[in-house]
């Protein structure tokens, strides 16, 4: 790229598509507000003044699934709220994230052997990138499992992205 | 939602001219609140029967956190099912702890130790001030209100630290166990907690100015949902909605259990507009005093602790045999005052060591049925001002 070099005033970068969209995308996360069980207890002191999830750019916590980039699963999905959850998430505009937090998310928990109305694990129902074990996760994990998923954020790409594979074929259809 | 009960509910236009009626009547419509509502406290649904802008009925509908808890009791022994009780009402785990091991001990025959009985009795008022400041904070959040949210939980996190010096968790604690809690107080804990009683004690008052004598804040609750005495006793409601009615009645004060009769405080109660401060709108059993009986409480719950905190006794934590207890077969139902009201265990023990039947009478559960006599012929503005109000938890309300 040295052709492009002093060929500009002071203040304009050169960057690939690739990082720009990822740089926006990673530091604006909007989670959706969905409070399940216990563990929307510590979502939510994760948002409050201690722990302040918007330092992370993750702070904006929407209402509404169309306005969400992520679900943060917060809680012992039951069979009944199952299929919400998937309604839910098939509201969320694309590129959307899920985390499923908290041991009953993971796997049913604590519920696994006798909870006969409990969602053994949301991976049944919705694709989750991050996993945060803890019964509940502290804020810290919380945090942490953000900044991995911004990690993945950061590692995607245009070029190989599925979800615009897929969009091109249907529209080429 | 049947068509029978429909009938009999009194029109809230009757009376109003006709003519009048034109601009307000509009078409019916079913407006489903939840399970995924900001406003809900979780995962309840509200089904809204409305006219406009009027709700003509608030039908609840519950089970979205259904988690088999009472079966789960029936399955495990008492002390396997101490954390499960933790995750029933998750804002309130050392009060839940502490019903089901009353429940156990007073079954089983254990003597508790008077030391672990003094340090039952703070954790839960500790605990009681943590529920109320999330119940304080969210009601806030739901008239509109941010900041009370970040000054409630900035508190809370306070509390916490001091329940994580003395078992670990955060927010299930699974400290009050059967004969006693599980570890004895850890070294300066009674000094840092004087410290922070001392630090928190005049915050209520800022917690009053900020929120509760707030001119919106006192619009938006004042006169809205009212339950008259009689009402809030005939749908057997608890905790601060029944007090707020003017009800005066609490398990600590009425039946003691522990050792609640050792101690000097108050029960608040609501207030009528106009009397000791309290906003002229105000009417017994409203919104606004559900929620200032909860702020109240916060300070009594200090009293409790600073008596606690002087008589503490030196003395063992835990009692001698607590595991592998076998219960006689006979039943026991108790009930003690949980931060939203009564929660009471019923175990029916067999001889085991698993009891073959445990029953919760939990407070939401109670309190949400309300919903619907007071949330019909409400604006539907209102029903989030008194919801919040009820203050309840999904997680309790559904087990």
């Amino acid at each position: 790229m040295s052709w492009i070099e002093n060929r500009f005033e002071e203040g304009l970068m050169v960057t690939s598509l690739d990082w720009a969209i990822n740089w926006g995308r990673t530091s604006s996360i909007w989670p959706m507000t969905f409070g399940l069980a216990c563990c929307a207890i510590e979502m939510m002191a994760v948002g409050a003044s201690r722990f302040d999830i918007d330092r992370f750019g993750a702070g904006a916590f929407r209402a509404t699934p169309r306005q969400a980039d992520l679900m943060i699963v917060a809680g012992t999905v039951t069979y009944k709220m199952a299929s919400r959850l998937k309604r839910l998430y098939n509201q969320m505009p694309d590129p959307k994230y899920v985390i499923a937090m908290g041991a009953c998310t993971i796997g049913g928990g604590p519920y696994f052997k006798y909870g006969y109305h409990v969602v053994k694990g949301v991976d049944l129902v919705v694709p989750v990138d991050v996993y945060i074990p803890g019964c509940p996760p502290r804020p810290e994990a919380l945090l942490e499992g953000l900044m991995r998923l911004q990690d993945k954020i950061k590692s995607q790409t245009r070029a190989k992205d599925p979800i615009s594979r897929v969009r091109t074929e249907v529209l080429a259809n | 939602m049947s068509e029978i009960a429909l009938e009999t509910r009194p029109d809230p236009l009757a009376g109003t001219d006709k003519s009048e009626q034109g601009d307000v009547r509009t078409e019916e419509m079913l407006v489903n609140m939840g399970p995924q509502h900001p406003a809900t406290h979780g995962v309840l649904r509200i089904v809204l029967r409305t006219d406009g802008e009027l709700v003509l009925e608030a039908v609840p509908h519950i089970g979205y956190l259904h988690r088999c808890a009472e079966k789960i009791g029936e399955n495990l022994a008492p002390y396997q099912y101490i954390p499960y009780t933790d995750r029933m009402d998750y804002l309130a785990g050392m009060n839940n702890n502490q019903a089901f091991a009353i429940a156990i001990e007073r079954l089983a025959g254990v003597e508790v130790p008077l030391r672990a009985q003094y340090i039952r009795v703070m954790f839960a008022e500790l605990n009681r001030i943590a529920s109320h400041l999330v119940a304080f904070g969210t009601y806030g959040l739901d008239m509109g209100a941010f900041t009370p949210f970040l000054y409630a939980f900035r508190e809370r996190e306070m509390i916490l630290d001091l329940f994580e010096s003395a078992c670990g968790a955060r927010l299930t604690y699974s400290y009050i166990t059967i004969g006693g809690v599980t570890d004895d107080l850890p070294d300066r804990f009674l000094e840092v907690l004087d410290e922070f009683m001392d630090y928190f004690e005049p915050k209520i008052d800022e917690y009053n100015q900020l929120l509760s004598f707030n001119q919106i804040f006192v619009k938006r609750t004042a006169d809205v949902g009212v339950i008259s005495a009689e009402d809030a006793v005939r749908w057997a409601l608890t905790g601060p909605v029944l007090r707020a009615s003017g009800v005066n009645w609490d398990l600590r004060k009425s039946t003691p259990y522990e050792i609640y009769d050792r101690f000097d405080f108050d029960i608040p109660i609501g207030l009528p507009g106009g009397s000791e401060g309290v906003p002229r709108a105000v009417v017994v059993g409203d919104s606004w005093n559900r929620h200032i009986v909860k702020v109240w409480e916060m300070r009594q719950s200090c009293r409790i602790i600073r008596q606690a905190m002087e008589q503490m006794p030196e003395g063992p934590h835990i009692a001698a045999k607590t595991k592998n207890l076998k219960l006689p077969d006979d039943e026991i139902y108790i009930e003690i005052e949980n931060p939203r009201g009564q929660l009471g265990f019923y175990v029916r023990g067999d001889g085991t060591q698993i009891p073959s039947r445990v029953k919760v009478r939990g407070p939401s559960f109670c309190n949400i049925s309300v919903l619907n006599h007071i949330g019909s012929g409400c604006l539907l503005a209102d029903i989030p001002a008194i919801v919040g109000s009820i203050d309840i938890v999904m997680g309790e309300c559904d087990r």
